[in-house]
């Protein structure tokens, strides 16, 4: 202890002191030699020939300690902009990072004058690039980007092509005049440049329109384009970049025509590396049955391949990691089990929001360094003119004949929308720190993307925001889909197909429905658990979620009103939402209840039916879910540590654990109510009896007065409670097994109101405490309109039975003072 | 005709299924259908009555027209000028249609046993993808693609009584279509039950049209109620 004490202090004491030090040495890396090694050396007095206590080695630790500090700032950043909700509501995260970025840069620089830390290609292409694009396509509104996907192509096929000619073109005719003064570039440089800047950035986009919440369609088409323009991008750069490599005078027709094929091949190539990881992947996963701690990283590590491999191929591992992102959604969804697609989903969320701002602060960072600078204003400031103005021209003119063809047209607003959301970005940066040294222009190059991605990402993101809003764009809603939408949605989609038929048209229901009948005759079929085929419709899965997310409200409610149980009973129906701090129930909490109620009642309704039919798998995973939502207040207590398990530990002596803990801490809301002179005096005497008689049994080593109170409490009118050796504290005589009922031991029933079954009856007669005036029994409506009618609770108690874990659940449910007053309902 | 109806649907069954097997191969036979059907358009202008009128009508173009004509034409297999439910079934996609039964109801109202090309063409104007014409007279009737009317197409599925609401059988029987036999008689009777409850405003227990029309008021209709028809 005292030792652990003192490096304690220590690591406080010289805190500020290492970290001025890690700054300087941080700045100095790459020189391999610090001062504040020396520095260090000095302070800990080491003694050469000696067997040192403590070294200190920093060159050891170097490189995840420098990455680990840096990605601890950008994330302390994060926390600080969002200290100030003004600031973040007018200007996108992704712009204060990079200005953030430029003054760290600035530090640095001004400490060491040299540019130790920048977005380096391999760091951004192998590392923080895939987990976002993983992210976007794993989480791809797949209905929307397929139904779209006409209009995705073009604009990123077309439109980037149009961009990067354009561009490139007219810088090069403005250089032919004269004004950009003297360059060392020919045509093939302006194109390598064109084709590099003129890629619509996925980071970039995703980060500006998450916080614009523009329709979904306005923002499928554009985050779409930005993703999927990625296969035209490397075509072009590695096109003309090797054109450049063996000079423009030795290009031959030939070539021109390898570059289009080549087009197809990266493409086409990439979505394909992508569809195969997506069937390997999904393929995985349904047999992870048995390692469901591992199983949320198949999907991270099997898409990375998905990345790899494509980019060993050299074909588009944007595109690859997309669709086998988009593809696998489906599949794996389906076959883990629900925590860990919660993990899933967090695990991504976390990485690409990371690599989000480690990208943005690092664009902001590489910008401080004189070395890459070249200022010429003709250039950078005609750049971005002709990026401007070629992608609204490129806008309009597929905007027009797409129109022709879609259902929707893209109105004239959707369009300035698009056009000013054409943002540039790290992509970009990456591509022209990648270009061959021997471009003589690659400095100008580098300084024009670096202002380019500036511009689009600061003054475009900084702007967006009014304009949208200026312009009225139909904005998107955030809100949980209802069941009519969804049911009446999905006739829909069954009477455009009918339509479709009569009239004799292919359309886009004609497909998918040839789409989707394929894939429940084969796909599925393969990928998908045994269980997981049997209910699967999307319909099911809505109204599962509605009903689980009124059953954590109706919950989470009853505890943040203070109590954990609020509702018990049977015919005596009996809201007891006891306040912490109240002895007396507050009346107008069953008012409260009461407003939520009517839609609650038909939801337990419905749980309970699913519990009916049992036999399927899902309902217990359902139910899994129910059970990890409502038990999450008293998640940190389960603290058994297993590697390979994860709370699915049937150890009983966990379950003690768990009922410990629940009955500690429903005890710390029972305390107010005891002072609150909540019982009678009969109760008060009996509890004093029984204090007497466990302390004359000391082996109590639990002596808090509450735990007395309510072991004592719960079991006064069991008899059964002398055959338990209270060893534990003083619940635990309740949790120990009957030793005679080999199924509840095994089942570790930590539920009193199973071990005082045997002697219910005259308890649940007379309870003591019905006759206390103090307890509130609400108005008949509430009544009326109580969710939970005896019925109810009797189905819901054999589920809770066949699964163990739920028990906690139940206990939170269940007062101490009332324990048994649903028993009857629960006799097996 | 010799083939007993229950036969001949057997047969589009198995047809449909082979057709689902090779979906390209269906889809090939498609296409040179619409292939064929182009070449004709002229001749049959001239059988259409009223052109100018289904025009105003529909807002359908002369080409789409034909086109439907043609499609009309081509389901009409007895050649009698107007369609029959039998003409109907026949076609293999709308028999797997789960919905099938009740979209070839609502092409005949009122129990008519026969459809001719104008009410055949006003039917399937109703999924004109709408275009919003800021000039368009506030006085001028209702187009035929509104919403509203839109609304009433997908509605009339529903309410088989026609006594303007859905009542919790109508729903369950139409969800029961809808969902096949993955979900348990329970299941769809509590699914039925808050479907009603979210929509039902003035809890009379079953969803007027307008109720129908409250609760679908955040989608967008002219997207998922439209197609495009090929020009």
């Amino acid at each position: 202890m005292g030792r652990d004490r003192s490096v304690v202090s220590w690591v406080l004491l010289t805190a500020p002191h290492v970290l001025l030090c890690c700054l300087v040495a941080l700045s100095s890396a790459n020189e391999g030699h610090s001062d504040s090694d020396t520095e260090h050396g000095e302070s800990h007095g080491g003694n050469e020939t000696s067997f040192h206590i403590v070294t200190f080695r920093w060159e050891h630790v170097q490189a995840p300690y420098v990455i680990a500090l840096w990605i601890l700032v950008a994330s302390l950043g994060k926390i600080v902009f969002h200290l100030s909700e003004k600031v973040t509501s007018v200007v996108p995260e992704s712009a204060l990072l990079i200005v953030l970025g430029l003054i760290l840069g600035g530090i640095v620089w001004a400490a060491d004058h040299t540019a130790s830390f920048t977005l380096t290609p391999n760091v951004f292409f192998f590392y923080l690039l895939p987990p976002i694009v993983l992210d976007a396509g794993y989480f791809m509104p797949n209905r929307h980007f397929f139904g779209n996907l006409g209009t995705i192509l073009m604009y990123a096929v077309i439109g980037t092509v149009w961009n990067a000619a354009t561009t490139g073109l007219s810088l090069y005719g403005i250089f032919l005049t004269g004004i950009m003064g003297n360059l060392d570039a020919d045509l093939l440089h302006f194109l390598l440049f064109g084709s590099l800047i003129a890629a619509v950035d996925p980071v970039a986009v995703l980060a500006v329109f998450e916080e614009v919440h523009v329709n979904e369609v306005l923002f499928i088409i554009v985050f779409g384009e930005s993703l999927l323009n990625d296969a035209v991008t490397v075509v072009l750069y590695n096109v003309f970049s090797s054109f450049v490599q063996i000079g423009a005078e030795n290009v031959q027709g030939l070539d021109y025509f390898k570059g289009i094929v080549s087009f197809f091949v990266v493409s086409l190539g990439g979505t394909a590396v992508g569809i195969v990881f997506a069937f390997l992947l999904s393929l995985v996963t349904r047999f992870t049955k048995h390692v469901r701690v591992i199983e949320p990283g198949f999907v991270f590590v099997i898409s990375y391949l998905s990345y790899l491999t494509a980019e060993m191929l050299s074909l588009s591992a944007i595109l690859a990691i997309t669709f086998c992102g988009i593809c696998c959604q489906k599949y794996v969804k389906a076959n883990l089990c629900e925590q860990s697609i919660t993990t899933v989903r967090y695990a991504m969320k976390m990485l690409a929001s990371g690599a989000e701002t480690i990208i943005f602060m690092f664009l902001g960072i590489s910008a401080v360094n004189p070395k890459i600078w070249t200022w010429n204003t003709a250039f950078i400031l005609l750049t971005l003119v002709f990026i401007s103005v070629y992608r609204v021209i490129g806008v309009a003119v597929q905007t027009w004949i797409l129109n022709h063809y879609r259902v929707v047209q893209l109105e004239i607003i959707d369009q300035v929308v698009m056009s000013y959301g054409g943002l540039r970005g790290a992509v970009a940066f990456a591509l022209v720190v990648l270009l061959n040294d021997n471009i003589s222009e690659k400095k100008l190059f580098v300084s024009t993307t670096i202002i380019v991605v500036y511009f689009t990402v600061i003054f475009q993101g900084l702007t967006i925001k009014p304009l949208v809003k200026w312009l009225k764009v139909k904005t998107s809603q955030q809100k949980e889909p209802l069941l009519n939408e969804k049911l009446h949605g999905r006739a829909f989609d069954h009477i455009l197909s009918a339509i479709e038929d009569i009239s004799g048209q292919i359309g886009h229901h004609y497909l998918r429905d040839k789409w989707t009948n394929f894939d429940r005759k084969y796909l599925s079929k393969i990928m998908m658990r045994k269980s997981a085929q049997v209910s699967r419709d999307r319909i099911l899965s809505v109204f599962r979620e509605l009903n689980l997310k009124d059953a954590i409200s109706y919950v989470s409610e009853g505890e943040r009103r203070g109590s954990l149980a609020f509702i018990r009973s049977s015919s005596d129906v009996n809201v007891d939402f006891t306040g912490p701090r109240h002895s007396v129930v507050d009346s107008s909490v069953s008012a409260v209840l009461r407003k939520s109620t009517s839609e609650v009642c038909l939801d337990m309704q419905a749980v309970e039916n699913r519990v009916r039919s049992l036999k399927d798998r899902e309902e217990i995973v359902t139910h899994h879910m129910l059970q990890q939502h409502l038990y999450k207040p008293r998640k940190r207590y389960r603290l058994n540590y297993s590697r390979h398990k994860l709370a699915r530990s049937e150890g009983e002596q966990q379950d003690k654990e768990i009922f410990q803990r629940t009955m500690k801490k429903r005890l710390e809301n029972f305390k107010p109510t005891k002072i609150g002179n909540n019982y009678s005096s009969k109760l008060r005497n009996l509890k004093k009896e029984r204090a007497a008689k466990k302390k004359h049994s000391g082996a109590m080593s639990n002596g808090k007065l509450p735990t007395y109170s309510v072991s004592f409490h719960v079991n006064k009118d069991s008899d059964v409670e002398d055959q338990y050796d209270p060893s534990d504290g003083g619940i635990n005589f309740l949790i120990t097994p009957d030793s005679n009922n080999p199924d509840e031991a095994r089942a570790g029933i930590d539920n009193p109101s199973f071990s005082t079954e045997e002697d219910n009856s005259t308890f649940q007669m007379t309870p003591p405490w019905m006759s206390n005036e103090e307890t509130v029994i609400p108005s008949q409506r509430a009544r009326l309109q109580l969710p939970r009618s005896p019925t109810n609770f009797r189905r819901l108690t054999p589920l809770q039975l066949s699964n163990r874990s739920i028990d906690s659940f139940l206990l939170a449910d269940i007062p101490d003072e009332h324990p048994l007053s649903f028993l009857p309902e629960s006799a097996m | 005709m010799s083939i007993s109806l229950e036969g001949r649907s057997h047969v589009l069954q198995c047809i449909t299924k082979l057709c689902s097997h090779c979906s390209a191969t269906a889809q090939v036979a498609d296409l040179v259908t619409v292939g064929c059907r182009m070449g004709s358009y002229s001749s049959h202008v001239s059988k259409i009555e009223d052109l100018p009128g289904i025009i105003q009508e529909t807002g359908f173009t002369k080409a789409h027209i034909c086109r439907l004509y043609n499609r009309f034409e081509e389901l009409d297999k007895s050649n009698k000028g107007s369609l029959s439910r039998e003409d109907f079934q026949q076609i293999g996609e709308l028999a797997v249609n789960p919905l099938g039964d009740r979209i070839i109801n609502a092409f005949f109202p009122d129990g008519k046993q026969t459809l001719d090309f104008r009410s055949f063409i006003r039917i399937l104007a109703c999924f004109r993808p709408t275009v919003k014409n800021k000039f368009a007279d506030p006085n001028a009737p209702e187009p035929i693609n509104s919403r509203n009317n839109k609304l009433q197409f997908a509605f009339q599925l529903y309410d088989l009584d026609r006594d303007g609401k859905i009542s919790r059988e109508e729903l369950i029987q139409v969800l029961r279509m809808m969902l096949e036999a993955q979900v348990t008689d329970d299941q769809l009777e509590s699914i039925t039950d808050r479907t009603i409850q979210e929509a039902d405003l003035d809890g009379d227990g079953a969803i007027s049209f307008e109720e129908f029309r409250k609760s679908l008021e955040n989608i967008n209709l002219e997207h998922k109620m439209s197609i495009r028809f090929l020009q």
